[in-house]
């Protein structure tokens, strides 16, 4: 197959054609999605001969946030701390088990598929897996297409034409409007979804960890597509993503979970440079930094995040958390703006750290084996 | 474990009271009247009012079927007389109860079934797991020709050849006779050889195809090749570590196979004249032995759904992940 | 046509002594129905003992299988190695079966990526961990198993004495990767290859394990193959790395060099499309155009030559026609035609920049 050229650097001059009217300056705008309390509860079922509900997954657990117009909220947290659960919800793939959620205003929180249809249009979802994603047997024009042809979308010049508009959009050939997936590479397959993604010019995008299935060297290639389409067409994005630099590249704002809650949020900066949760912290010092004069704090934490079965009273952190007092176990920290924190810059600890991730004195080293060989 | 094998087991008594039922309204629910067939020649409506009386016809079928049931777990008083448990009824034919004939027959068919897969076991799994040693190798080639047309192989077309090559010319193996465990135990061994062998032979190609691409498969496994990086030899990592993981499917083809073993058993029997179920199920159909023809069925298809549960507890026993759960 | 006049990576005068081990020249080929795919394709590097090398590049750029091929454990069926591997002055290529397996998991060991793939279902851990060990140290079932748990305890899975005789699904994906290493480490090998052993894991995880093997080492002074797709995990382990692609070296050097100073181009391109934490978030990120090259029919002259942006910058159509040498200079190099003045001028004017340091 020949490569079709890959406009994917980051080009100063948007050569683009038809990118939907510029928005505004990044409009520091309304709240577009609000998201407060919503939880999710799988239920575990089991018995000896007939299945009853024995206990439930708490994948997500009461959080609250909002994404506003044009902005994008990074979602950052460790493997099942229910960062895609969330996503599904907010674009109702997923009924919550309680809180709300409102689009625009509008409370979505249990609307049928009738009453989500002119919002579905509106809030589109972007998938880890290019491979899974994708129909193999349809053409990329008609997996495009498709949203459109389900919303009953006749844009002027035609469906085709603006399948081909789109493919120019994300930096594929619009020649290749007739070829399928398995003809493209990892990167140009997340481009396809990202086009899929746009066909019905959403107002927010959730992507879930639309890169970390990409090469290193692909990766930059979707995060500066998606950036474009955030800056230039103004759309807002829930960017969930475990890699911490990449989000906050990406994020004007990021949220930190663990174990089904918001530990913390805040501004961009708050978080990276003024983190006061200590999970944030352990995560902040955990991420590896291609750096090797590197002198940021180091904090090892002890085994694995619990399971979302049975999360640990009051604190969900407090099992591996070097702070835990009994309050922690007792009283679950409400997540709130600290004395000295910024404004939406909210926590939920009770013994928060200082807001610096500079080196200490003495690492806080709670790996037992790590422990024992340093003392040595 | 034990949670899993109560939960089978459970399953398994479901299956065959579904099992009993759907034979049982299928069997006397039919338009063919049982009295009709059971009272001969000379038959005149007194006498089938009687039969019908008598086998208990007059009653509504679920009661037919409710007191089957209960004799078959406590026994019954039945006009010809009672009946212990578990009790099929009597046969039409020569009035003996059907579990005697049965209890009879059984072990013929059994051994056959038993021996026959032991010896398609060892020879289609052993050669296939000479094919995945020697991938490639004329020996592989040889094989997986011969399994191409091994598979259209008919037992009543062999079974007679190999009694005229073994037992006639050549005088190596018995021309096969029933088993008397309790009287002849060795000759109940040296009699089944040679209908057991003739029976795997249909099964050989397909085991050997299966367990050679299994073991290929499992022979690029990560942990087969975590155990060679371990230093531990070919032939080590070749036993333990890919057939290990190559059993439990074997073992779940075996137990989707089980049918069809029985199946191949019955047919040997007829070629080789043998007395065992099978040949009674085409006495009991020729004869419309309906007693008979239900017993047959129901007890076969229990004995199937018990060694289902014997394979399946098997499997859970060579995989920690549902020995464990 | 690609030449190459000289073997690659000769050491030159300084690097003199026998290294611990030493890869020269090598090739790995494997037959497919669609062709010869060239892996392995001329490479060369050192390890001393004690050292860490990191191995980056991206998925199929042959990083796994040099390991395998150093292991010995690569198929010979469909596969052809060819070239020198010697390890503490023994030859490995061609070695007999016999010899590689007293070698292999005994002198060298080796940890997988995916623990859960890379644990047999149906052994204990316990089993795992100690079956080597009987077998290379002829220890009894009961020395071996007292091993197998002071291993346990020594990478840190609480209750070792009990969990010992758990199957590998009872443990988590934290302390299946440290039973990996209890398993690779029990006979304390002179040489550890850890490919990609953390990419499977959580970040606060994969900090625990990093940790622990650089810990290890500096107690047993194992050499250490590390390879990896991340330049973060590179900064964190690593004494030196070898950057490949399309299955060469293109470009070697201590972890601050090639991390502080890279001199290829695709070094280049690597660094400068990888957010950082440290760095200002109005820098946009640098892509390298166009996905890597398939190693059925890779490009000829230098393999990178199709997505680089500075071949313009090398006279005539070198880049396409010659494939450049990797000549190493105290163990610092990179196969590019640029002339080295070239390089620190671009690296230096375009390309430090880029990568944004904010402090
Ligand atoms: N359909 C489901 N049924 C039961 N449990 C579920 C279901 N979907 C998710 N979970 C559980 O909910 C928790 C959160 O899952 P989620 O997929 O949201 O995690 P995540 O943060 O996206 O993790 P990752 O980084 O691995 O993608 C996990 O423990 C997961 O196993
Ligand atoms: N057994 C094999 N048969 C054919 N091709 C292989 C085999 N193993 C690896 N390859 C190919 O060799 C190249 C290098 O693979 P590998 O070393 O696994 O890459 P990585 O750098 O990601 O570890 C890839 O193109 C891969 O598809
Ligand atoms: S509330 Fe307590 S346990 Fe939780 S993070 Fe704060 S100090 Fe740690
Ligand atoms: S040799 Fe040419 S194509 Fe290859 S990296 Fe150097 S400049 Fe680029
Ligand atoms: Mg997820
Ligand atoms: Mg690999």
């Amino acid at each position: 197959m020949s490569e079709p050229t890959l406009s994917g650097e980051h080009s100063p001059e948007p050569a683009k054609p038809n990118l939907a009217k510029p928005a505004a300056e990044r409009p520091a705008g309304e709240p577009l999605l609000e998201v407060s309390g919503v939880t999710k509860h799988f239920p575990v079922l089991d018995g000896f001969l007939f299945k009853r509900q024995v206990g439930a997954v708490q994948a997500v657990d009461g959080v609250d946030f909002d994404v506003r117009a044009g902005e994008s909220l990074g979602l950052v947290g460790e493997s099942g701390c229910g960062k895609s659960t969330t996503g599904r919800l907010v674009t109702r793939l997923l009924e919550p088990t309680a809180g709300r959620i409102s689009y625009r205003g509008q409370d979505i929180t249990h609307a049928n598929r009738k009453e989500l249809a002119p919002i579905r249009s509106e809030i589109q979802m972007i998938f880890q897996d290019p491979y899974a994603s994708l129909n193999p047997r349809q053409t990329v024009g008609s997996i495009i297409s498709g949203p459109m042809e389900i919303n009953g979308i006749n844009p002027p010049g035609g469906r085709e034409k603006r399948v081909r508009e789109l493919l120019e959009i994300v930096g594929l050939n619009p020649e290749h409007y007739n070829r399928f997936p398995h003809e493209f590479s990892g990167g140009q397959r997340q481009r396809i979804g990202v086009a899929r993604a746009l066909a019905l010019e959403p107002k927010l995008i959730v992507a879930d960890e639309p890169v970390s299935a990409l090469d290193v060297s692909i990766q930059a290639q979707v995060v500066n597509l998606l950036q474009d389409l955030q800056r230039e067409m103004g759309i807002a994005f829930l960017f969930i993503a475990h890699d911490l630099a990449i989000v906050r590249h990406f994020s004007q704002r990021v949220a930190v979970m663990y174990l089904g809650k918001i530990v913390e949020i805040g501004d961009r900066a708050d978080i990276y440079e003024g983190p006061r949760h200590p999970y944030t912290h352990a995560l902040l010092s955990a991420a590896p930094e291609a750096d090797p004069d590197d002198d940021r704090e180091r904090i090892r934490l002890a085994g694995d995040v619990p399971s979302p079965i049975n999360p640990p009273s009051g604190c969900r952190f407090r099992t591996r958390c070097w702070k835990a007092r009994e309050k922690c176990a007792d009283v679950e920290p409400p997540l709130v703006r600290l004395h000295g924190n910024g404004e939406g810059h909210l926590t939920a600890c009770h013994f928060p750290e200082e807001p610096t991730t500079a080196g200490r004195e003495q690492d806080v080293i709670l790996d037992p084996a790590l422990a024992a060989i340093e003392e040595a | 474990m034990l949670r899993f094998l109560v939960r089978r087991v459970l399953g398994a008594i479901v299956i065959l009271i579904l099992i009993s039922a759907v034979t049982y309204f299928l069997f006397f629910a039919l338009p063919a009247d049982p009295a009709l067939l059971s009272c001969g020649k000379n038959c005149n409506p007194q006498t089938v009012a009687l039969i019908h009386h008598n086998l208990g016809l007059d009653q509504p079928i679920p009661v037919q079927y409710w007191h089957y049931m209960v004799g078959l777990f406590a026994g019954r008083d039945m006009p010809i007389g009672h009946c212990n448990a578990p009790c099929f009824g009597f046969s039409f034919a020569n009035q003996q109860p059907v579990w005697d004939i049965i209890k009879d027959r059984y072990p013929t068919t059994l051994t056959l079934a038993v021996m026959g897969a032991a010896i398609f076991l060892t020879i289609g799994v052993g050669l296939g797991l000479i094919s995945a040693a020697r991938q490639g190798s004329l020996f592989d080639k040889i094989a997986s020709g011969i399994s191409l047309t091994g598979q259209s192989v008919q037992i009543y077309f062999i079974g007679p050849l190999a009694i005229y090559l073994f037992a006639d010319n050549l005088g190596w193996l018995d021309r096969g006779h029933d088993v008397d465990w309790a009287h002849n135990p060795v000759g109940s061994i040296t009699g089944m050889i040679l209908p057991a062998l003739v029976m795997s032979v249909i099964f050989w190609s397909n085991y050997s195809r299966q367990t050679r691409s299994l073991m290929v498969e499992q022979l690029s496994e990560e942990h087969v090749r975590t155990a060679r990086a371990k230093g531990m030899n070919w032939r080590y990592v070749f036993f333990r570590y890919a057939l290990r993981g190559a059993m439990g499917p074997i073992i779940t083809i075996f137990g989707i196979d089980l049918g069809s073993v029985f199946g191949g058993a019955i047919i040997t029997e007829t070629t080789f004249g043998l007395h065992g179920i099978g040949n009674l199920a085409v006495a009991a159909v020729l004869q419309t032995d309906l007693p008979l023809e239900m017993g047959v069925m129901l007890f076969s298809a229990a004995s199937i759904v018990l060694f289902n549960v014997l394979i399946d507890a098997s499997y859970a026993f060579i995989d920690p992940r549902i020995r464990l759960a | 046509m690609t030449t190459l006049t000289q073997p690659e990576g000769q050491a030159s005068p300084q690097d003199a002594g026998a290294p611990f081990l030493s890869v020269r020249d090598l090739y790995v080929q494997f037959a497919t129905e669609d062709g010869t795919v060239k892996a392995v394709d001329g490479l060369s590097f050192d390890l001393e003992r004690g050292k860490t090398l990191g191995i980056v590049g991206e998925s199929g750029s042959g990083k796994s299988v040099t390991n395998l091929a150093v292991l010995g454990l690569h198929n010979p069926r469909n596969t052809t190695i060819s070239g020198e591997i010697m390890l503490d002055g023994q030859e490995l290529t061609g070695a007999p079966n016999r010899t590689l397996e007293k070698l292999r998991g005994n002198k060298m060991a080796m940890i997988f990526q995916d623990s859960l793939t890379a644990l047999s279902p149906y052994y204990t851990v316990g089993r795992q961990i100690a079956e080597p060990f009987r077998k290379h140290t002829g220890a009894s079932k009961k020395e071996a198993r007292d091993r197998a748990i002071e291993m346990l305890r020594k990478v840190g899975i609480p209750q070792p004495q009990t969990r010992v005789d758990d199957f590998p699904h009872q443990f988590s994906g934290g302390m299946r990767q440290r039973a990996m290493i209890a398993l690779a480490l029990v006979c304390d090998p002179e040489l550890l290859i850890a490919d990609e052993p953390t990419t499977a894991l959580d970040v606060t995880v994969q900090a625990q394990i990093l940790d622990l093997l650089r810990d290890l080492q500096q107690e047993t002074g194992t050499a250490i193959i590390f390879i990896t797709h991340d330049l973060g995990v590179v900064a964190n382990v690593c004494d030196d790395v070898l950057v490949m692609y399309a299955g060469r070296c293109v470009e070697r050097g201590s972890v601050r060099e090639i991390l502080k100073t890279p001199q290829h181009p695709y070094a280049w391109g690597l660094l400068s499309s990888i957010p950082r934490l440290s760095a200002s978030v109005d820098v946009p990120l640098q892509p390298i155009k166009g996905t890597p090259p398939s190693l059925l029919n890779p490009p000829s002259g230098c393999p990178f030559h199709p997505r680089c942006a500075f071949r313009d910058e090398v006279d005539g159509t070198l880049c396409q026609d010659e494939r450049p040498p990797l000549v190493l200079d105290h163990g610092r190099g990179s196969a590019c035609h640029l002339a080295a003045e070239q390089k620190q001028s671009i690296f230096a004017e375009r390309i430090q920049p880029l990568l944004g340091r904010a402090g």
